[in-house]
């Protein structure tokens, strides 16, 4: 009995220090979170903020005046507006490229069964794994050696290569719950194989090769390395600012940067509502 | 029709156009990687393969201490980045509940503006008039004169930003696969919450750990873009020896045989790193 009551108010010690314990790491943590959000955040605020500064110099480093001037004229720098238009083409047509290349490539991955399946699984896996610098220097070599013209076509290879691997990725992991069943019933009644394909297979992979699309265009708008290395004398919006870097950094490079993370922020919403719309039908 | 004659075929069909366009543009030019870096002459009279050693003997003496100090800044971000992101992982992961996908937006939010953008937005947060660098001078953390850009930190630092996300991203994945039941019963089973922590969730979380830190660290180690917009000479980094060699000085064997090294070193370091990994995990399950 003693021992009981010595027992009891240590054990209830023990309850509320590990309570207050608790509390106090819970809110920790939240604080913690919280604050490495706003690291995360922080230098996309000064991006945008930015945008709307009237620089006092040619760097756009220090906040002088509030200005809409560089979102009137968000061209109004020479060489911009060719390097814009040269980035997009080349990420238009590379996604595209890759995205039909590599979503065969997840097609045959996820449906078939086939011998040489680990090796392709290795060389798809390869390009992701190594970094940019080292398949920049080996395309450069590989043109280098025979002596083939750097710039667009250099540019859009390039793009298309580090883009597939992305691609089949994205869309494997969309095909994985991927019910075959639905097609063999379509063959039963006596759909062709290609009107089972348009009506049953491409819409169930539709949301996937659209991921796996943005994706790679979103990561050909971005690329500097790579594009650096083999771009010869053409120069896309990276390029750009990389050259400008050295000698000006214009307001403008600000508001081409804020719209293309406002436009890349409104599709990944787009694609969040779009699959919420769909689970919730199904 | 043939291919209702010979189904096997198909998956090689599907596979033919990708992978030949990789073997093309992926494999076959790490084969030219390796045949540059044996040639010698110069620009001007033209390159020619004489299986020039010189070349790697040159990389590891000359530039040994650009390849120290990628590896150096590369396993110091990977560090600080895990630092960070494992806490934001796990409250997302178990604290998010509906808001977990626009969080994760917003750890992600970063990649979508451009690389070097937002590396020159750390030029401005870390400028010398700017406010982190007012901040800590009051605070009397660095002297009168002290300033970030230009140093070994902000190199560092904007490293570590920069591929924070491909961190983040594993972590959550593989902790939220955790099934929470596997905690409790731990502390139902009278384990404190920081032991249960540490036997449960950190162990099953490994796999994510893993991935994170091979996705952070192989980027980081051929970064240069931060070491030259954030550094000074003295933060060069192999990657920038290898592009002036290919753009600048344009000794293009010299180049290649610096990639090469690169490539191979991450390969040893990885093939480690994933026997000691390994090797944790067979000795915790037999534990």
């Amino acid at each position: 009995m003693s021992v009981a009551a010595e027992r009891l108010p240590a054990g209830r010690r023990v309850g509320t220090s590990a309570r207050a314990w608790a509390a106090i790491r819970r809110h920790t943590l939240t604080v913690f979170a919280l604050l490495a959000l706003v690291y995360l955040l922080l230098p996309i605020a000064i991006v945008i903020a930015f945008s709307f500064n009237d620089p006092p110099g040619r760097f756009n480093f220090t906040w002088n005046e509030f200005t809409l001037d560089n979102w009137t004229r968000p061209f109004g720098f020479p060489g911009l507006r060719d390097s814009v238009v040269l980035s997009l083409e080349i990420a238009a047509l590379s996604s595209i490229l890759a995205t039909a290349l590599g979503t065969l490539i997840a097609l045959a991955l996820v449906r078939y069964d086939f011998r040489g399946r680990a090796s392709t699984n290795l060389l798809i896996f390869l390009p992701m794994a190594t970094p940019e610098i080292v398949m920049g220097s080996s395309l450069l070599t590989l043109f280098l050696n025979y002596s083939f013209p750097l710039g667009f076509t250099t540019i859009l290879l390039a793009h298309v290569m580090f883009n597939i691997s992305f691609v089949v990725v994205t869309v494997r992991a969309r095909l994985a719950g991927y019910d075959r069943h639905l097609e063999e019933a379509a063959m039963d009644l006596f759909a062709t194989p290609w009107s089972t394909f348009r009506r049953v297979t491409f819409p169930l992979i539709a949301p996937g090769v659209m991921a796996g699309g943005l994706l790679a265009f979103a990561l050909s708008v971005d690329d500097f390395v790579i594009t650096y290395l083999v771009s010869g004398s053409e120069q896309t919006f990276p390029l750009f600012v990389w050259g400008a870097a050295r000698v000006a950094v214009p307001p403008q490079i600000n508001v081409i940067g804020t719209a293309i993370f406002l436009v890349a922020l409104l599709l990944m919403l787009a694609n969040i509502l779009w699959q919420w719309r769909r689970s919730g039908r199904s | 029709m043939f291919l209702h004659r010979h189904p096997r075929l198909i998956p090689y069909l599907l596979l033919l156009p990708g992978i030949l366009f990789l073997v093309v543009f992926f494999l076959v030019p790490m084969y030219y990687l390796g045949f540059t870096s044996l040639q010698s002459g110069d620009l001007f009279a033209g390159y020619q393969f004489t299986w020039a050693w010189d070349n790697y003997r040159d990389a590891f003496t000359l530039y040994q201490s650009h390849f120290v100090r990628s590896l150096k800044y590369a396993g110091l971000a990977t560090l600080i980045a895990f630092l960070i992101s494992y806490p934001l992982a796990y409250w997302i992961a178990f604290r998010g509940g509906r808001w977990k996908n626009l969080l994760l937006l917003l750890v992600i939010a970063p990649f979508f503006v451009t690389y070097l953008i937002r590396t020159l937005a750390w030029k401005t947060i870390l400028a010398d008039q700017g406010i982190v660098v007012d901040a800590l001078r009051t605070l009397h953390l660095v002297g009168e004169d002290g300033r970030l850009l230009a140093t070994t930190t902000a190199v560092v630092a904007g490293i570590t930003y920069n591929y924070l996300p491909f961190m983040a991203l594993p972590l959550y994945v593989s902790l939220e696969q955790i099934d929470t039941r596997l905690i409790e019963a731990a502390e139902d089973l009278y384990a404190s919450s920081v032991r249960a922590f540490l036997r449960v969730t950190l162990p099953l979380s490994l796999p994510g750990i893993f991935a994170g830190t091979l996705l952070t660290f192989i980027p980081a180690i051929g970064d240069f873009i931060n070491a030259e917009l954030l550094g000074t000479p003295r933060q060069l980094m192999i990657g920038n020896v290898i592009q002036s060699q290919f753009k600048e000085v344009a000794d293009y064997p010299q180049a290649a045989a610096l990639s090469f090294v690169l490539m191979a070193g991450i390969l040893v370091l990885v093939l480690l790193y994933a026997r000691a990994v390994g090797s944790e995990r067979a000795t915790r399950s037999a534990a």
